[in-house]
């Protein structure tokens, strides 16, 4: 079944998943269509993290399905590098190469992935690290660039793959208040552009400004969702009040 | 330098337990030197032959089949736990009766495995058992968030392998992998269990021939080791030195 802009580009139908006996995902659906902006909220704890790990098989799933771009991502014979080189992964501790500089970071992949041509990635990666206001850096090791900066090349060895969806698993958690904004900014920036973006956060005012849609999680199921302005206004769930109360 | 040979000559007159005979000995003096040449040639091709067992265990060991994971486990049991100088023995004359021969001249049969590539084999495979356990030692310091990063970026798992975990790896077990190939020069000694020219062999040729020259001659071992493990461990230093990352710990 061949996927069309018109169908989700992200489908999770179902979704449980096991840690041993432990089950931290108990039946989890919702999709995500084209460009729109979905910010998925909820207590430590809740599963979130691992759902959006499971949309890109960093784990897999024991029941439901996940289709990105039509492609089965539970499914046995899963082609692992035709899902990543459609989505992006950006993480809470960067995970950026230390032993690269922040333009080898952003080529490595489409040189040694797509095998594309080196002159023309170089090209890319500038502008890319350009895109993230990161000039004059291209050539720091991570290690010498800050939380914040290390974050924004991270986003931009993702978007070097050209991917259609990018995923964000708590990517300001472990920055400080300051170096958050620049962070969201960037990501502010993809929104705009019409990249579709799922986000895994606690940055509520990001949230609300940004999403088109707000998920709330918590003990691995979806309890309440909708877009920011009903969201906010109107949870009627006792865990989404208590857990909005903490928060805001 | 005739005045060294003269006075290495006086000495010997004068104290005949102390006659440094390859200096001024020209026979003597040419086994040393050639002793010395093979002593670096088998350490050379030890050192990088043991280094690449290594790596490729390590990376074997990180293998999804369990039966490649038994094998190299059973690999590195056995050649940690046994006595090189057993191995070698093993090698060369168990092992070494089973090897194929050719005759370069239509007269002579000579095995295609000298006893100096029995010496490098067994000397490479029981440094290179340490150099696993290293390297892996190496392998899981890299943080599994970080082969994640990888692997969500389509790389797939032998490219992770190179360009990511074994890089970062390396400068974590440099400083246990120099031990271990410090060990492994010194290890070089024991190929003179099957005649392999190196140089403790050529020094107790020339002290069995001489017997005045025996502590003379063990003074030059030491000397001589000092000289190449120094050698090695400078180099060794160095890299560390070039690999390391800016603003990065390990």
């Amino acid at each position: 079944m061949t996927w069309t802009p018109d169908r989700p580009i992200v489908s999770v139908r179902d979704v449980h998943k096991s840690f041993g006996t432990l089950e931290v995902l108990k039946g989890v659906s919702f999709d995500v269509m084209k460009g729109e902006v979905v910010c998925i909220i909820g207590p430590s704890g809740s599963g979130k993290s691992t759902l959006i790990r499971c949309i890109n098989a960093l784990n897999d799933i024991q029941g439901g399905s996940i289709a990105v771009e039509g492609i089965e991502v539970g499914a046995p014979d899963l082609d692992k590098l035709a899902l990543r080189k459609k989505v992006g992964m950006v993480f809470q501790q960067y995970n950026l190469f230390p032993h690269k500089t922040a333009i080898e970071n952003v080529m490595m992949a489409p040189t040694l992935v797509l095998k594309r041509d080196r002159a023309q990635v170089e090209a890319e990666a500038r502008a890319l690290i350009a895109k993230v206001r990161l000039e004059g850096k291209e050539d720091s090791y991570p290690g010498e660039l800050s939380g914040g900066q290390q974050q924004r090349v991270a986003i931009a060895r993702s978007l070097a793959m050209n991917p259609d969806v990018m995923l964000f698993d708590e990517v300001t958690a472990a920055l400080d208040p300051e170096t958050v904004k620049e962070v969201l900014v960037t990501i502010k920036d993809l929104a705009a552009e019409g990249m579709t973006c799922i986000l895994v956060t606690h940055e509520m005012g990001f949230a609300r400004e940004v999403a088109d849609h707000i998920y709330f999680t918590d003990r691995g199921v979806i309890v309440e969702h909708g877009p920011p302005a009903t969201f906010f206004a109107e949870a009627s769930d006792p865990r989404t009040r208590e857990f909005l109360g903490q928060i805001l | 330098m005739d005045w060294l040979a003269d006075a290495a000559r006086d000495l010997a007159e004068a104290a005949p337990r102390w006659n440094f005979i390859w200096l001024y000995d020209e026979k003597s003096a040419g086994k040393i030197l050639s002793g010395i040449w093979m002593t670096i040639q088998l350490s050379v091709a030890c050192l990088i032959l043991s280094v690449v067992i290594g790596l490729a265990g390590a990376w074997a060991q990180g293998s999804p089949s369990r039966i490649v994971r038994a094998i190299v486990q059973g690999y590195i049991q056995f050649f940690r736990n046994t006595p090189p100088f057993v191995q070698l023995l093993f090698f060369y004359f168990a092992l070494g009766q089973f090897t194929p021969t050719w005759s370069p001249d239509g007269w002579l049969e000579i095995p295609i495995i000298s006893n100096v590539g029995w010496a490098i084999i067994s000397l490479s495979f029981f440094a290179g058992a340490f150099n696993v356990e290293i390297f892996r030692a190496g392998i899981e310091a890299v943080p599994e968030s970080t082969r994640e990063a990888s692997e969500s970026l389509g790389f797939t798992r032998s490219q992770t392998f190179r360009y990511i975990v074994m890089p970062l790896a390396i400068r974590v077990s440099l400083p246990a992998l120099n031990n271990n190939l410090v060990n492994l020069v010194k290890t070089t000694t024991q190929a003179f269990g099957i005649a392999v020219p190196e140089l403790l062999y050529q020094s107790v040729t020339i002290w069995n021939d001489h017997p005045s020259a025996q502590y003379p001659t063990m003074l030059l071992l030491f000397v001589v080791y000092i000289v190449l493990v120094g050698i090695l461990v400078a180099g060794m230093n160095r890299w560390e030195r070039q690999m390391r990352i800016p603003g990065y710990g390990a």
